[in-house]
């Protein structure tokens, strides 16, 4: 208080009295924000453009070579394992997609309408919350005593008698992949549902019940329309965390599966930049398609 | 909805939340319980007596690789991005609010920032600090790496805040003869305090667990996440349990640090007779 105080006659005496009312200066919006682009063009555009540059390079076991070659994207294109890697990204994307979007917007309904006080609904919230700010890394090895052979779930059935051995599908295995993803970036899901939800205006479900609509016809004709932007931003976040991630398909799948940014990550501890500067353009430009075409549907700005 | 017997609706939907609560405790909790594990004790149930020969194990640093140095370097880094996206966030958040020539460019790389896949922020930074000449270090490129993932957080919670914040407050300072820093300090700071702790939150946590983006960026040293990540391919004694436990308790407390910061705001508010 004492610093304002002091402060404050030294800035009264700087602005004139008509000019009072006027806001800072033009430019501090410009300070403002120089900071936020600064860092971005730095650590995002920079990379971008190293990443395109590079993926005409030439490269041989031991070093990268500037030059202007189209063979890496001759080699990435013309390959059946990298169509098909990217047909297995694909359907990973899909079905986690299904799933976190079916518990995501089941989790954040029964939070947004079936829970009666704010408080209550904000700490539910917080519980849901609270895994999602721990370690991916342990998150995934948290399953391993669960699913593996010896693992809890296994022992399980096998005593109820349910099957007879151990179950190997488990652990490593594509199912284990959809499983820790779905485990991992559901709240990205549930997170903008509720934040649409909640801000429905409970009088347009009473109109809707009052003009004579069944539960169903509440929930398919007024509360999902309603909610497109939440569920929109949270496909933004799933279909793009799915699309790059290489460490989930690594770890669960034991190495059995592929992914584009698995194909990324390998040709990197190869070093082979280059190789995987072209595929990373080709991943970047599949999430640009992604994002563009969820964006045409829903303009996320106007609902911040 | 806002019925007063809870329908069937209710008890289907909140078995179902029951389930993904379950869902997401569950296997935390297994490893939890296993780190525990007795000195013969293996990876997988039963445990086999408890001990904490795996917790003491941990600190010995031929046994399990640089912990105490990976730790002490990740919770460097997530305090170096925690301070930088609060402040950075804040300062955005109020360029926004005022309107600039470029804020929608600006907006759109920030959000391209949340979307592009974090392993070609890697391999991009990476690239562009060799052909820098530059060497990449924990404190340089991993940091810039982190950045471009909490940014973005911060800066959409900044956006909503203030797309929610009256400026009657300000005018009202401004009327009763404030400067526009002492409008800030005194009027808009406090009022937006709580979210900025929220974002102090995520700038730390994110950081602290952030594997992708620091694995081409890291440079020498090894980040926690990293030297987890290492130990999953060869070690097979429940260590690795243990070192998860410690890493989710430390999660666990800088979240209750960060929540009962809020609480404390928010009772003094209340104290105070502000809402």
């Amino acid at each position: 208080m004492s610093v304002a105080a002091e402060a404050a006659p030294a800035a009264v005496s700087d602005a004139p009295a008509p000019k009072r009312r006027r806001r800072a200066p033009p430019f501090a919006p410009y300070l403002q924000a120089m900071p936020l682009g600064l860092i971005l063009g730095a650590f995002l555009l920079l990379p971008i453009a190293a990443i395109v540059i590079v993926s005409f390079w030439d490269y041989d076991s031991v070093q990268i070579y500037p030059a202007f070659v189209t063979l890496n994207y001759a080699e990435t294109l013309g390959s059946w394992v990298t169509w098909s890697t990217l047909l297995n990204t694909l359907k990973f994307v899909a079905i986690v997609w299904a799933i976190t979007l079916f518990v995501g917007f089941w989790v954040a309904y029964f939070l947004a309408f079936h829970v009666r006080t704010s408080k209550m609904q904000t700490l539910l919230f917080l519980v849901c919350t609270v895994p999602f700010l721990t370690s991916n890394i342990i998150r995934m090895i948290s399953w391993v005593p669960f699913l593996g052979r010896n693992g809890l779930l296994n022992s399980a059935l096998v005593e109820a008698g349910i099957v007879p051995a151990p179950l190997e599908f488990l652990l490593f295995s594509e199912f284990a992949v959809v499983l820790a993803m779905v485990h991992l970036y559901s709240l990205f899901m549930v997170t903008p549902i509720f934040n649409t939800l909640v801000r429905i205006d409970r009088s347009l479900i009473e109109a809707a019940r009052d003009a004579g609509a069944n539960g169903f016809q509440i929930l398919w004709n007024v509360i999902i329309p309603l909610a497109k932007p939440g569920i929109a931003i949270g496909s933004i976040f799933v279909i793009t965390l799915v699309l790059g991630d290489f460490i989930t398909v690594r770890f669960m799948s034991g190495g059995q599966s592929a992914s584009m940014g698995l194909m990324i990550a390998n040709q990197i501890s190869l070093l082979q930049y280059p190789a995987a500067a072209a595929n990373a353009v080709a991943l970047l430009v599949l999430v640009l398609i992604m994002m563009a075409a969820i964006l045409r549907i829903v303009d996320i700005r106007k609902e911040l | 909805m806002q019925a007063d017997r809870r329908t069937l609706e209710f008890y289907l939907l909140a078995a179902f939340f029951g389930l993904f609560v379950l869902f997401l405790y569950g296997p935390l909790s297994t490893i939890l319980l296993l780190s525990f594990q007795g000195p013969n004790g293996g990876l997988t149930f039963p445990m086999n007596g408890v001990s904490l020969r795996w917790f003491q194990n941990l600190f010995e640093t031929q046994a399990v690789g640089d912990f105490g140095g990976s730790f002490s370097r990740s919770l460097m880094l997530g305090l170096m991005v925690m301070a930088t996206t609060v402040v950075v966030s804040l300062l955005a958040g109020l360029a926004f609010r005022r309107g600039f020539l470029g804020a929608t460019p600006l907006f759109y790389l920030t959000i391209s920032s949340l979307v592009v896949p974090s392993i070609l922020i890697s391999l991009g930074i990476g690239l562009a600090f060799q052909i820098a000449g530059l060497e990449p270090n924990w404190w340089s490129s991993a940091f810039g790496a982190h950045l471009t993932w909490t940014l973005p957080f911060g800066v959409l919670i900044m956006f909503a805040v203030f797309n929610r914040f009256s400026p009657a407050y300000e005018e009202a300072a401004r009327d009763l003869g404030a400067t526009s820093w002492q409008a800030f300090a005194h009027v808009v700071l406090p009022i937006i305090a709580p979210s900025l702790v929220g974002v102090g939150l995520f700038g730390f946590t994110l950081s602290y667990d952030e594997f992708a983006r620091t694995l081409m960026t890291a440079g020498s040293f090894n980040t926690l996440p990293l030297e987890i990540y290492g130990m999953t391919t060869n070690v097979t004694t429940p260590v690795l349990y243990a070192l998860g436990a410690v890493t989710t308790l430390v999660s666990f407390a800088v979240i209750g640090i960060a929540l009962a910061t809020i609480a404390i705001i928010a009772r003094q508010r209340r104290k105070l007779g502000v809402s």
